[in-house]
């Protein structure tokens, strides 16, 4: 199976690796990610202001040529996800952003939303199945407590993302129990790391990644994983060290028994 | 000319928000992580454009503390979004020249070996334009 695949900025330089090790975990899952020609950057946060087109023009070529290819678009990046499932949202349901975004591309034929946007745990949950990926795990991560971090931009708005219940999901610990491990459920698993705002105000940002950290250790957790880069970099540089954070691609190319092969994968890029 | 009653209307415009559903039940500002450190808090933000005080709005702190996190937007029971009229009234100012709240020289201070660009691209869309 192939899918269109939308790596984002950040996969290309500093979160390296959480492509590599899903790009390896797809193959010995038996499905390919074909990474669409010529992306742009998504711009990172979803365009809020109804009169914004030019910003949003980036995911609309994306998904257009997805839709060319007759692929589903599969996203890793918590933010990539977020900024392309809401403009796909806009250019399906907005008529107003449909007929703009339309007048700047000049397609042949006008891009209406077609295109199913998947973030790669949905690829695990709905495509694969949770129950087939532990039937490939050949070294269960037995014995690890670890901690969903989803923060905010996978889960809001629940009604437009569809992506899990938004105050009390449940993936990321499906995925957790399917690779062997356990998961501990906390509080703050779906509170904001603080995003952007650690640029200009690390004191907030701290105060959230500290939240975050706390609550994961106090409830058991020896672990966090996230899909995020960003969020990645605020709970190490902001948080109070407490737990170390990893990408979930990476417990997964270890569980499947491929993560050696990454070395070889991040110089092919 | 009523100056704040057209930015008002424009805000309303931007952000596709109806102020007036409201029902000042305060759990978009129980929920906001940024609540301590805004001057003006989410419930209020709505109250201040239902009351065209367009003034205050485009001068408060909150502007720059909101996280667009969305926990305000999903929570609210009567679907006012007030997140979406803060980024409104953020809009009001970066529209403007020279009003932008990052800049470019800002950045080689701010960088660190592990910065992510997904910082630095949202970073620069919630701040300028």
């Amino acid at each position: 199976m192939k899918y269109s695949y939308y790596p984002g900025c950040t996969l290309r330089t500093k979160a390296k690796d959480l492509d590599a090790y899903a790009r390896v975990s797809a193959r010995a899952l038996g499905f390919e990610l074909e990474e669409i020609e010529n992306w742009q950057c998504c711009g990172g946060v979803y365009p809020l202001g109804t009169d914004e087109i030019a910003t949003k023009l980036s995911s609309v070529r994306a998904l257009n040529e997805a839709k060319e290819k007759g692929q589903d678009l599969i996203t890793l990046c918590s933010a990539c996800h977020h900024v392309i499932k809401r403009v796909n949202d806009d250019m399906k349901n907005v008529e107003d952003i449909r007929t703009r975004a339309n007048n700047y591309m000049q397609l042949e034929e006008p891009y209406a939303g077609e295109t199913t946007v998947l973030h790669f745990l949905e690829v695990l949950r709905d495509r694969i199945g949770f129950d087939k990926l532990k039937e490939k795990v050949v070294n269960p991560l037995k014995g690890k407590k670890i901690g969903a971090y989803y923060g905010c931009l996978l889960l809001r708005p629940g009604k437009i993302l569809e992506f899990d219940n938004p105050e009390n999901p449940s993936v990321i610990e499906d995925f957790i129990r399917a690779i062997g491990a356990e998961p501990v459920v906390y509080p703050y698993r779906n509170e904001c790391c603080g995003g952007y705002i650690s640029l200009k105000e690390k004191d907030m940002s701290k105060n959230m990644c500290n939240n975050i950290m706390d609550s994961a250790a106090g409830f058991g957790a020896d672990m966090l994983i996230t899909a995020c880069p960003l969020c990645l970099y605020n709970l190490n540089k902001s948080g109070n060290g407490k737990l170390p954070i990893y990408y979930f691609t990476e417990l997964l190319a270890e569980a499947l028994g491929v993560k050696d092969e990454v070395k070889k994968e991040v110089e092919r890029q | 000319m009523n100056t704040e009653k057209k930015q008002a209307e424009l805000m309303k415009e931007i952000s596709g928000v109806n102020p007036l559903k409201c029902m000042k039940c305060g759990k978009c500002s129980a929920s906001c992580p940024s609540f301590n450190e805004m001057d003006i808090k989410p419930h209020q933000f709505v109250s201040y454009v239902v009351n065209e005080d367009i003034e205050s709005l485009v001068n408060s702190k909150s502007l720059w503390k909101c996280l667009s996190c969305f926990a305000c937007v999903e929570r609210c029971p009567r679907d006012v979004k007030p997140g979406k009229l803060i980024d409104a009234a953020r809009q009001l100012v970066v529209r403007q020249r020279e009003q932008d709240y990052l800049s470019p020289n800002e950045i080689p201070e701010l960088l660190d070996p592990e910065l992510p660009q997904q910082l630095l691209v949202s970073a620069f869309r919630r701040y300028r334009r």
